[in-house]
């Protein structure tokens, strides 16, 4: 098994040795040939802007799209998560539009109001120690979106953090930052149950 | 999320924004206009400034923070994060920075010192970023609370051979430290000048605790690859851009020039047809009093 990850900036590095820690392949992916031999795909934190721009220009948008829709499971943290989603509530940006979802970026705040917490996640026995930097949350979920944490936002509402769309997983926090590695090997047993 | 397992301002918190900024290139922007140009291009960042180094070299004088409404200003013109320097020691103009909603903040040698003595920034709830030559300089900066290193080179300059002494400086004392035995650490913590327990961390893994960029003198798209190859996680363009010929198309070179480092023929390909570089300067022809890398060591 190969489990990629998107690797035009961001932490792609943190996935990657967490991959590796879970015995599998990791592989950086930057072009629509190095996405062909991939059996999954994590789409790392960083700047949305930036990754879904340097996507467009090099011609992985849609082949992503392709993969994904013909069932590879995909992750993605934080950037990741706005990759993948439909849509971002006041900017026009470069999105895959895979994840049947509404995001707010930087909703919690600037970086003096990113914080850490303990999350309680559906279908997990302990908690996750999640890390959120400038992170987002989801304001708005399809149907078939299954809400796995939430947490109470500063508008006094709950908002979707880490949610499951079929194969497709997205978290607004950042896994890769801890030693925690349960949302890794939730992708990777997808990729087990389509082999 | 006010529960008591909630906390704001941590270590892991502050260096996390750097880590998401890996890879990618932070632009000096000294308006709205110019941050949106950085942003549409691709930056992961911008870095607020009245002045960029070279404007701040030719114009002499003492060199401050940037006026607030300027900050103000960058801050709503872009979604990406928002960097501010503020003079090394100036921890006043550092929680201006701070309660302005700045992501970052670089106690930087390109404005003017106002003390010996760099900013207390474990007392912060935003990052710092500071720059450093060598190891030693890097770890005491750690030591105060900075959570992102980068080099000093020589700002304003257009000219990358600072930048890369400083980065295999580092380098190579990082190799040196992993080669000593315990008996040997506290000798290397007086040698460097730097604190024992991050001497012993950096000597146990081989790296610095933080993300490492470039800075001070980049100026092209295989300047910025050069300083990847180097080692370092990403990169800092200051004067480089906006004092060039087509600043958009340069910015958009750098950015794809710093993602595919190691691909000769794609950074051939973002290079072709870029207008002029900054003029830049010999480092040899400026005096040592103009050397901004000697402040605040």
């Amino acid at each position: 098994m190969r489990v990629g990850v998107l690797a035009l900036q961001g932490d792609f590095r943190e996935h990657l040795a967490m991959v590796d820690s879970l015995g599998v392949d990791g592989v950086e992916v930057r072009t629509p040939d190095d996405l062909a031999s991939v059996d999954a795909l994590i789409i790392p934190g960083g700047e949305s802007t930036t990754i879904g721009r340097l996507a467009t220009l090099f011609g992985l948008i849609e082949p992503i799209r392709k993969r994904v829709r013909d069932g590879m499971p995909i992750l993605g943290t934080c950037a990741g998560m706005i990759f993948l989603s439909s849509n971002t509530i006041g900017q026009d940006q470069p999105q895959l539009g895979l994840l049947d979802a509404t995001v707010e970026r930087n909703a919690f705040g600037r970086q003096v109001d990113s914080f850490e917490t303990d999350l309680v996640i559906t279908g997990l026995d302990d908690p996750m120690h999640a890390v959120f930097i400038r992170a987002p949350w989801i304001e708005k979920i399809g149907g078939d979106v299954d809400v796995l944490a939430a947490v109470t936002g500063t508008d006094g509402r709950e908002h979707p953090v880490l949610v499951r769309q079929g194969r497709i997983l997205a978290a607004a926090f950042h896994p890769e930052l801890t030693d925690d590695d349960r949302l890794h090997a939730m992708l990777i047993g997808l990729v087990e149950e389509t082999q | 999320m006010t529960d008591a397992s909630t906390h704001q301002g941590t270590d892991k918190v502050k260096r996390g924004l750097a880590e998401m900024l890996k890879g990618g290139v932070i632009m000096d922007v000294v308006s709205a206009e110019q941050a949106k140009i950085a942003e549409e291009a691709g930056a992961c960042a911008v870095m607020a400034l009245e002045r960029v180094p070279a404007d701040i070299r030719a114009h002499g004088g003492v060199a401050r923070m940037a006026d607030p409404a300027k900050v103000e200003e960058i801050i709503a013109a872009v979604s990406i994060p928002v960097m501010a320097k503020s003079r090394i020691g100036h921890f006043v103009e550092a929680r201006v920075l701070e309660s302005l909603g700045v992501d970052y903040i670089d106690e930087s040698e390109v404005l003017s010192p106002v003390d010996e003595h760099h900013i207390d920034k474990h007392a912060f709830t935003v990052p710092f970023v500071c720059g450093a030559k060598d190891l030693g300089e890097a770890l005491r900066r750690l030591g105060e609370g900075a959570a992102m290193i980068r080099t000093k080179g020589e700002p304003g300059t257009g000219n990358v051979i600072e930048a890369v002494k400083h980065m295999r400086k580092m380098n190579a004392q990082i190799a040196w430290l992993t080669t000593l035995g315990p008996d040997e650490l506290m000798n290397a913590s007086r040698d460097l000048r730097a604190p024992y327990d991050l001497v012993k961390q950096v000597a146990a893994t081989g790296v610095l605790p933080v993300v490492n960029f470039a800075a001070g003198g980049i100026a092209t798209p295989s300047d910025a690859a050069l300083m990847m190859q180097l080692g370092c996680d990403g990169v800092f363009v200051g004067s480089g851009i906006f004092k060039s010929g087509d600043p958009a198309e340069r910015a958009n070179a750098i950015v794809q020039a710093t993602t595919f480092h190691n691909d000769p023929a794609m950074i051939a390909k973002v290079s072709k047809n870029l207008g002029e570089a900054m003029v830049g300067i010999n480092i040899d022809t400026l005096p040592d009093t103009e050397l901004m890398q000697h402040r605040g060591a």
